[in-house]
């Protein structure tokens, strides 16, 4: 079987000697290897993989399945980690197996085996099904799974224009040396940069007569620069304001017609990344922390950039709105929720204002959560979770649309390998921009007192989504309709429903982007997945900002 | 070939992969593990499995030019095959000047982290003791949600320089919720050991039954700085955020909680009160841990912080020699001692407080101070003249364990604790500190 090993990300933050860890899957391979296999010359072709996939739909069948699915994957990943003038390493790996899930005496048994051959499929298919009789034992409700027709024969693509593992190492070491350099000449101190590149090959099968056929791909550039003053003892860092993407390598093309104007020199990026731009940038504001002036606590309008306000949806909307959690699955470890059924039933929950429309998707260009079918087969489309400001949906997959009274799943089922087995994992979340016409400058004239937060900062929410608290990676107080300079020690707490309440004011399409996270994790065993979060700069007024310093 | 190998047939593995190699150096790390697990929800059994595991990693060395490779396949062409592709990709590394070439053969202190009771789980023993669960949060109309994991397996090294080591050992991690079905109460326990046999789920059960319980009706009442009783679970949580930070490169380089003004490290401060002392120690029998680190240097009992002051920053062997100081790998395990008070007495001695028994979620906000902000969860209490008065409605905090721990009352007896965060065994007093900060309430339950 394969190893499931985890590499020390030592570009986020010092102090996590044990607890940041990069999941790496499988077995490390060199990048010609990675290059070959990204353009489907390794292994087997779909022909194969079709002959394979029945041997186990009628393997499980003849044991007592009631139904089955297959997934065939190949994971590759190669993931480059850089500090200052030197590479730390570069990660080239391979993941390839067999995932069987089936139902038998309405009970769900799942197995895998890194053997893809006919006899190594047939008994894991076997031993799926011995599984589920097992569990069965324990079991007093049986599984309602949501039809599904069968799609036949379809392939789905990413589509990428530069495939990434096609382009040299040493370019990607160039570019990142480069981004150091930068960083250093401006005013760093130390400077940490990687590239995540994932490309994932699902072949799904299933009873219900699909075979679907994905190329899944996936880039994320990202650096942590810091600034020190070692007379004072003193230290701040600075996170890239890049966003991971479902895309290939023309990400990193920094094309000035993907660029979005902020103010104080400041730039969003939409679905291109100048990565030495943002590092040169990041450099000085680094700098500019370390002598920011501290926040006074109080009410303040907010205006949050889009690459801040991602993680507030993911955490305060994404997550609640996951159906497992709100029925109690996830209770042992991420939570429950309190957008609860008694509340969405009522048509009349006001999550947020009037201005909020939070849709779920899976359909959004260059995102992170895009692919054609989930992995249950289920064709993926866009739907309402937010409407008007009222709970309307949540996120559900097949065995689960039964309890909100629908015949159809809503396709966000994954599984981050395929010894993994699939569960229900959040899709894209995105906030609506705004009908009228308003860029940030426009936002900002309009604000008395109130703090411009862009960047993802340090995050925590409870259990039950309601308290949370959230940094950001930069701070500018505004006063009387304009920017006056930098804060330090900035981090809003509110209550999601208050929040979402407050909502004043969004931006137009013109300035929406997506945030994204790439290792979000969830179940136990824990499972990474990537989602992005798209929205315009959003106005939230009168929250509660607390000042983090404290003196020791 | 076995998956789990016992020392010999490690040892003939690992001579026979380092017989191919043609590097300057070469280092082999290889384990072997068998894991299953068992995940229940709303009283159902929800997924199961198991895995087992086995790999090879091979680094070799031109120079400074360093190349690894890894394979999960242990016949004589894979093994060849696995030290060429490290020469090959060693050959095309840029030279890495942070490599300092592999140790000479290490002594390592003897520790017992094996156990054959956990080694011979097998699914129906998870269903058993789950079921033990079960029944009794079913027979209490109360839902839970579980999870069980155990591991066996051994990991070994050997290097062209001749050193070798081999460790087995075993571990099992049993995590529940227990809530109540109008969702007012939750009650929570967590155990983790390398004994299976240590592991009494009808005995845990009933803790977090009894906390899901006790923790129903919640009063809301002020935020604040309070004097609080940090079960454990709850503590621990908070001092990985210490260990994290015990790291002298990040001290030295001006970054870290652990530097200070001028350029200086904290190294031989007192930054804490005296009555803390946290070691390391692999030979612990409560917490046994491998003797040796994954780069090969030996493990011994190394004191961290002893009374109060800083007597250990981990070195790397890359670091230490930029720096002329010992090398000293990060620990194994942590332990931190404590007094012979139990839970009841700091109870019985607290006129006014809140007891946490869990924490959650919890992020550095300032890593200049190691500000973390979490909230409480599944059962807070109010205590008033030394007694439980009733639950609490949950706080967030933002505290610094390093201010929590110049704020010290009282220890209790160390006990082994899993963490929720990291999934990690430690040995943990309960604590009871004054003027610990929560800045909000929070309507979770």
């Amino acid at each position: 079987m394969q190893r499931r090993d985890f590499i020390q990300l030592s570009g986020l933050g010092v102090g996590s000697l044990l607890a940041a860890g990069v999941p790496v899957l499988g077995n490390s391979v060199s990048a010609e290897y990675l290059l070959e296999a990204s353009g489907h010359g390794v292994g087997i072709d779909n022909a194969a993989k079709k002959r394979l996939a029945d041997i186990a739909l009628n393997a499980a069948k003849s044991k007592g399945a009631s139904y089955t699915d297959v997934r065939i994957g190949r994971y590759l990943q190669q993931y480059v980690f850089t500090r200052e003038n030197r590479v730390q390493n570069i990660s080239n790996a391979e993941s390839f197996g067999v995932g069987i899930r089936v139902i038998a005496n309405g009970t769900w048994g799942f197995s895998a085996t890194s053997n893809v051959t006919p006899d190594g499929i047939a008994k894991c298919a076997e031993t799926a099904v011995a599984i589920a009789k097992a569990n069965a034992k324990l079991q007093t409700e049986p599984v309602q799974l949501a039809p599904q027709k069968g799609v036949g024969e379809v392939v789905w693509k990413t589509p990428i224009k530069k495939n990434a593992f096609e382009i040299p190492v040493q370019q990607k070491i160039d570019l990142l040396m480069n981004v150091n350099g930068e960083a250093m000449k401006n005013g760093a101190a130390f400077v940490t940069s990687n590239l995540f590149f994932v490309n994932e090959q699902k072949y799904f099968a299933s009873t219900d007569g699909s075979y679907i056929d994905q190329d899944v791909h996936r880039i994320w550039p990202t650096f942590t620069v810091s600034a020190v003053d070692r007379a004072v003892g003193k230290f701040k860092t600075r996170d890239a304001l890049s966003s991971p993407m479902g895309m290939g390598y023309e990400y990193l093309d920094g094309l000035a017609s993907e660029k979005i104007k902020a103010p104080n020199g400041l730039v969003g990026y939409r679905n291109s990344y100048d990565m030495l731009e943002d590092a040169i940038l990041a450099a000085k504001q680094a700098k500019e922390k370390l002598t920011a002036k501290t926040v006074q606590p109080g009410k303040y309008d907010l205006v949050l950039d889009p690459n801040h306000l991602g993680l507030t949806i993911h955490e305060s909307v994404g997550h609640p709105t996951e159906l497992d959690r709100v029925l109690g699955y996830e209770a042992n470890y991420a939570g429950t929720s309190f957008a609860t059924l008694d509340k969405w039933k009522t048509k009349s929950f006001n999550y947020g204002s009037k201005l909020v429309n939070i849709v779920a998707d899976k359909t959004q260009p260059h995102t992170l959560g895009t692919v054609g079918y989930d992995d249950e087969g289920v064709p993926c489309k866009e739907w309402d979770l937010i409407k008007d400001g009222i709970l309307v949906n949540y996120q559900a997959i097949r065995d689960q649309v039964a309890i909100l009274g629908e015949k159809e799943s809503n396709g966000c089922c994954y599984a981050d390998n395929w010894d993994s087995v699939q569960f229900q994992r959040m899709p894209n979340v995105s906030l609506k921009a705004g009908n009228e016409k308003r860029s940030v400058f426009d936002m900002i004239k309009g604000v008395d007192k109130g703090i411009y937060i862009i960047g993802r900062g340090s995050y925590s929410i409870d259990q039950q989504r309601y308290n949370f608290q959230f940094g950001g990676q930069l701070f500018y107080e505004i006063k009387n309709g304009e920017i006056v300079g930098m804060l330090d020690d900035v981090a809003y707490q509110s209550n999601t429903q208050e929040f979402w309440n407050s909502c004043a004011q969004l931006c137009d399409k013109d300035d929406y982007r997506t945030f994204g996270s790439f290792f979000d994790g969830k179940g136990q065993p824990s499972q990474v997945s990537a989602v992005s979060h798209g929205s315009a700069t959003t106005r939230f007024n009168g929250v509660n900002v607390i000042n983090t310093g404290r003196k020791i | 070939m076995a998956i789990i190998l016992t020392e010999a047939e490690a040892k003939a593995l690992l001579t026979k992969v380092l017989s191919y190699s043609k590097a300057d150096e070469c280092e082999v790390n290889l384990i072997g593990e068998e894991r299953g697990n068992l995940r229940y929800a709303r009283n159902e059994v929800s997924t199961s499995g198991s895995l087992i595991n086995q790999n090879l990693q091979v680094q070799s060395a031109f120079g400074k030019k360093v190349g690894v490779a890894t394979i999960d396949e242990f016949d004589d062409a894979s093994l060849e095959k696995v030290v060429r592709r490290s020469e090959e990709l060693a050959k095309l590394a840029p030279e890495n000047p942070e490599y300092v070439g592999v140790l000479g053969p290490q002594q390592y202190l003897k520790s017992n982290g094996f156990f054959d009771s956990t080694a011979k789980v097998t699914p129906d023993t998870r269903a058993d003791v789950v079921a033990k669960s079960l029944e009794l949060s079913r027979a209490e109309n109360l839902a839970a949600a579980g999870f069980l994991q155990d591991n066996y397996g051994y990991s070994a090294m050997m290097n062209s320089k001749g050193l070798f080591a081999y460790y087995p050992s075993t571990n099992v991690n049993f995590s529940l919720t227990v809530r109540t079905n109008d969702g007012k109460g939750s009650g929570y326990v967590a155990r983790g050991y390398s004994d299976f046999n240590k592991l009494d789920t009808a005995a845990a059960t009933r803790i977090a039954i009894q906390k899901a319980k006790g923790s129903a009706e919640a009063r809301a009442i002020e935020p604040g700085k309070y004097t609080v009783i940090l079960e454990p679970t709850a503590a621990v949580v908070l001092l990985e955020n210490i260990f994290y930070n015990m790291d002298a490169r990040s001290a030295d380089e001006g970054r870290s909680y652990f530097s200070k003004a001028g350029g200086k490290s904290r190294m031989g401060d007192k930054i804490v009160d005296e009555r803390v002392t946290i070691y390391s120690d692999p030979t612990n029998p409560e917490l046994p841990a491998s003797p040796w680190s994954g780069d090969g240097q030996a493990q011994a009992k190394t004191m961290w912080i002893e009374k109060g002051v800083v007597k250990n920053l981990a070195y790397s062997r890359y670091w230490a020699q930029k720096q002329g100081k010992k090398p000293l790998p990060y620990p194994n395990n942590m332990i931190m001692a404590g007094g012979t008070a139990s839970l009841e007495d700091m109870i019985k001695s607290t006129q006014r407080g809140i007891l946490v028994t869990k924490l959650w979620y919890i992020r550095e906000v300032d890593p200049q101070t190691i500000l973390l902000t979490g909230l409480t969860r599944d059962g807070t209490f109010y205590i008033e003249n030394g007694k439980i008065k009733h639950p609490v409605k949950n706080f967030r905090f933002n505290e610094s364990p390093i201010i929590m721990l110049n704020n010290l009352e009282s220890l209790g007896k160390p006990e082994r604790v899993l963490s929720t965060e990291s999934d990690q065994n430690y040995l943990i007093p309960p604590m009871k500190i004054r003027e610990f900060t929560f800045t909000s309430l929070s309507d979770a339950v």
